[in-house]
This record gives structure tokens, C-alpha cells and sequence, in this order.
């Protein structure tokens, strides 16, 4: 499903924090949103899935969502938003519950989306026997579970250590070679937008406006952090940030 | 000549403590060495009996109490109005307290009222009680449900106010129905919080039961321990007392008993 962003603009009382957003999210791409920190990133990824109502502009999806898809907007959070009184399985079911499914067919969806995560073997464990990188990975077999149309992650692996990040991009480039899924995908992290995606937007600081957008034509899955190619591109991004960062870290909070 | 270096030293430890460990066996011992103590204290004469009589004549009028049959009668009436005062009122409080915690409009209501009748002494209303549900069960019950019930709406709102909103943003991000994110999110995170509102209003349900029951009842451990009272026998008094203790205990072995069954997921 194609998403189309309309001149988006927010402003939470006086505070102006997005301006003029116009974008296009394409089927089957990632498109990265890059920024400063305080950029309205996270902002302007709640518009897109309707948690949050932008005071100019609108989000338009492009088509009818497939019939086949429960929830066509799917958020994966940075907090993983795991209810740590359910088990795995029972998390992947919390999602499924409110639609018209029998409890056999509830049953086939998490086993297929707990094989495609690598989780078949923890389906009755409690979220807080896992660890960080496994806990993300449920969160993103319960997003599975719903079979989006477009994945809205936010900052999915900024709560990771490095190597758990790494083994999780891993991960998500290989689920993206099987099923060639929409994402937007929100970091502060420029090696991981190079890694994962297909067009990256980069965003000035508050109040955040498209500086600029990269394509990367090297396929995901022939990507590789040794890749001189994909290092210029992390170096050229870093330039276009660079004042934008530096600036955005001298802001006070209650400005 | 270079200076000789000094021996070197084990660096010292400074962590520790801060730490309580369960330690099960104390706790009894402490209280079997308190009442030995009590015990030959009365048998030398250094305690008086008229002061206080010994634990063993306490443990007789227990043993007389369940002879004649009485205990039975005391305690059944004792528990019955406990058991419909504050189940009464522990969930009207829950069903109050979660609609203050999902609300404004109850809970621009609600709060204030909630936060100006909890400290009245829910005993010092009684004989209006007695007015308004009559002398028997009904006033009895009612002080019981009100003192379980202000505490209990507390409770449970300020558990709801603690629900972790971005579990509540993923509800709404998979489009959960409003009943079940206040089913499946709201009350489960809130549960922590509502349980140990109902450790304490167990034991305030105790507390008011016994002073109801010194007010116009017949049967009742309340009503034993004011006769007992009354006659200056003081080893009914005791024996009355100790029955209290032991129901605040059971009673706390139980909520302790649901709370690691409902919140497993937390160890």
C-alpha cells in the first residue's frame, strides 16, 4: 500500500515541531526518517499511523487496504510494549483477540509468525525471561501476526546494545527478502537507515522540515557495513546533520 | 636507591547489606520466646495475674469457649459480616476507583468526595448506621463497607493512573476495542496496586468489625471481647484478642496467597 504525506505540519500549543512534510512512501520500500534529536521524527510517525492528528495536512493512503490484512498501519515501538503479564504467545493473541477468528486459526497465525521471528521455542515464556533483542523480536511477530500493510517502526533497535542490533538488522533484511514488506522506519542511527533502507529522509532540526532524501540502490541484502560505498553514504548523511545535531543539542527542553 | 613499594593490600569490600532476606524461621521463634517469656513471668509472680493473666489461662478460656460451643457461633458471626462488608465494598471501590482512573468527568466527581469522606472515622457514624440500616446486620455491614471502600477506590485509581500509557498506545495502534485495552491493560497493570488496596482494607475491615460489633450485637468476637471486658475477665479478653490476631493473619496469608498466584508473571 502506497502512503502519501500532504504538506504536514504540527504544532503541539506554540511549539511549531514539523513543517511542510510532503512525501511518498512507495509498496514495498523502507523509507528511513533520519533527524536530530527533538526533530519531530517520532512525531510525524504517530501521524502517519493516526495515534496522532496533525494540526495541517494529511496522511492519504494510496489504496484499499488488502481484505487479508487486519491492521493495515502496525507500529513496532522502541519500548517493545510487551505486556508483561502475558507470555509470548498469549502477547501475539492479545492483537488477534478483537478480530472474527476461531481459536484454531488464532493458533496457526502465532506458530507461523513465531517460526518466521526464530521463536517457535519460546511461545510460553514470560516477556521478562528475554532478553532486549528478544523481546523486539516479539514485538515484531505480534506486528507480523496482523499482517500489516505498512510497518511503522520507531526507533525499534535503539534500546539494544550493538551487537543485538546487528544481529536483529540482520534479521529484518532477511524478513524483507521473503516478504518485501512497507515500512517507515524512524532512527537516530545513520549506519542502521543505511543498512535497512531504501530511500532515507533526513529532517532539520525542530521545527523538523525534509533537508534532504538519499536513495540507496545497492540491494538489502548485499549490504554490508564494510561497504565503502554505503560508508560514504553514512559520511555524506552525517554531513547534512551535522550543524543540525550540533545545533539541536544546545536547545533548551522548554524552549 | 629506589624506595622499597609498600606491601600491596587486598582492596576492601564495601558493598552489601540493603539487602532483606526472607529468614521464615524467625519470625516464629520470636513470637514462642515472647509468650515463654510472658509465661514465667506470670508463673513467678513477677507479672500479676490481676495485670495480666498468663497465656496458658487465656489458652483455657479458648478451650472453654470452643467446649460450650460458642466460639463457633462468635466466629461465624464475626465472618459473615466481614465477608459481606468488605467484599461489598471492595468492589464497589474497584468499580468506583476504575472509573475515577478512566474518567475526567468521575474523576472531577468523584475525587473530592472520595478525599473528604476517607478520613472520617467510619466508627463515629455508626449510631447514624443505626438510624438508617437499624440495629442489626445492616448497620454492622455498612460501617464495614464504607471503611473498605474509600480505601479501595484509592487504591485502585492511583493503580489505573500507573498503567503504563504507551502499553495503552499499543492497544490503540492495533485498534483493540475500548473494552478490551480496560480489560486486558488497564486492569491487569492496575491489579499490583488494587491487591495490597485490599491487604489494607482487610485489616481496617477487622479493626471497624470489632467495633461494631461492641455496639448492640449478641454473637460476634467484638461483642465476646466487650463482655469479657465488662466482667474483668481478663483471660476471655486475651483469648478474644488472640482470635483477632490469628483471623488478621489468615486473612493476609490468603491476599498473599491470590497476589503470587494473579501476579506470576512477576517473579
Amino acid at each position: 500500500m502506497n502512503l502519501e504525506l500532504q504538506n504536514i505540519g504540527h504544532a503541539y500549543e506554540d511549539l511549531r515541531v514539523l513543517e511542510g512534510i510532503n512525501l511518498q512512501i512507495e509498496e514495498g520500500q523502507i523509507v528511513c526518517i533520519v533527524g536530530p534529536s527533538g526533530c519531530g521524527k517520532s512525531t510525524l510517525l504517530r501521524l502517519i499511523g493516526g495515534l496522532e492528528v496533525a494540526t495541517e495536512g494529511k496522511v492519504l493512503m494510496g489504496a484499499e487496504a488488502p481484505s487479508e490484512s487486519l491492521n493495515p498501519l502496525t507500529y513496532v515501538f522502541q519500548d517493545f510494549a510487551l505486556l508483561p503479564w502475558r507470555t509470548v504467545e498469549e502477547n501475539i493473541s492479545l492483537v488477534l483477540e478483537d478480530h472474527p477468528l476461531s481459536s484454531s486459526e488464532r493458533q496457526v497465525i502465532i506458530d507461523d509468525v513465531l517460526a518466521r521471528t526464530n521463536l517457535s521455542e519460546f511461545g510460553h515464556v514470560f516477556p521478562r525471561q528475554l532478553s532486549g533483542g528478544m523481546k523486539q523480536r516479539v514485538a515484531i511477530a505480534r506486528a507480523l501476526a496482523v499482517k500489516p500493510s505498512v510497518m511503522l517502526m520507531d526507533e525499534p533497535l535503539s534500546a539494544l546494545d550493538s551487537q543485538t542490533r546487528e544481529l536483529l538488522m540482520e534479521d529484518l533484511v532477511a524478513l524483507w527478502g521473503r516478504e518485501k514488506f512497507t515500512a517507515v522506519y524512524v532512527t537516530h542511527n545513520l549506519s542502521e537507515a543505511v543498512r535497512l533502507g531504501h530511500r532515507i529522509v533526513v529532517l532539520s532540526r525542530r521545527p523538523g522540515q525534509i533537508c534532504d532524501v538519499v536513495d540507496i540502490d545497492t540491494p538489502l541484502d548485499r549490504r554490508d557495513s564494510a561497504d565503502p560505498k554505503l560508508a560514504a553514504k553514512v559520511k555524506e548523511l552525517w554531513q547534512l546533520l551535522h550543524d543540525e545535531a550540533a545545533a539541536a543539542d544546545r536547545e533548551l527542553a522548554d524552549a | 636507591m629506589p624506595k622499597p613499594l609498600p606491601k600491596p593490600k587486598p582492596v576492601p569490600y564495601r558493598g552489601g547489606g540493603f539487602n532483606p532476606r526472607p529468614l521464615g524461621i524467625v519470625g516464629p521463634i520470636v513470637f514462642i520466646l515472647l509468650i515463654g517469656l510472658w509465661e514465667v513471668g506470670s508463673q513467678t509472680g513477677i507479672i500479676r495475674a490481676l495485670i495480666l493473666p498468663a497465656p496458658s489461662e487465656a489458652f483455657g478460656a479458648l478451650k472453654e469457649l470452643v467446649q460450650s460451643g460458642f466460639l463457633w457461633k462468635h466466629l461465624s458471626a464475626s465472618l459473615q459480616r466481614l465477608a459481606i462488608g468488605w467484599t461489598t465494598g471492595s468492589i464497589a471501590g474497584i468499580l468506583v476507583g476504575l472509573s475515577i482512573g478512566l474518567f475526567s468527568m468521575a474523576r472531577a466527581g468523584f475525587v473530592p468526595v472520595v478525599s473528604a469522606m476517607f478520613p472520617i472515622p467510619k466508627i463515629a457514624l455508626l449510631p447514624l448506621f443505626i438510624i438508617w440500616f437499624g440495629i442489626g446486620e445492616g448497620s454492622k455491614v455498612a460501617t464495614l463497607f464504607f471503611g473498605t471502600f474509600f480505601p479501595t477506590v484509592i487504591a485502585t485509581y492511583s493503580g489505573v493512573d500507573n498503567v503504563d500509557r504507551s502499553l495503552i498506545r499499543m492497544g490503540q495502534s492495533f485498534n483493540l476495542s475500548w473494552l478490551s485495552i480496560v480489560r486486558k491493560i488497564v486492569l491487569p497493570g492496575a491489579l499490583p496496586a488494587i491487591l495490597s488496596g485490599c491487604r489494607i482494607s482487610a485489616s481496617i475491615a477487622i479493626i471497624l468489625l470489632v467495633a461494631a460489633e461492641m455496639i448492640g450485637a449478641e454473637f460476634g468476637v467484638g461483642a465476646y471481647i466487650l463482655l469479657a471486658g465488662n466482667l474483668m475477665a481478663m483471660d476471655q479478653l486475651i483469648a478474644g484478642v488472640a482470635l483477632l490476631s490469628s483471623m488478621g493473619l489468615i486473612v493476609a496469608f490468603l491476599i498473599g496467597k491470590a497476589e503470587r498466584h494473579l501476579l506470576r508473571w512477576r517473579r
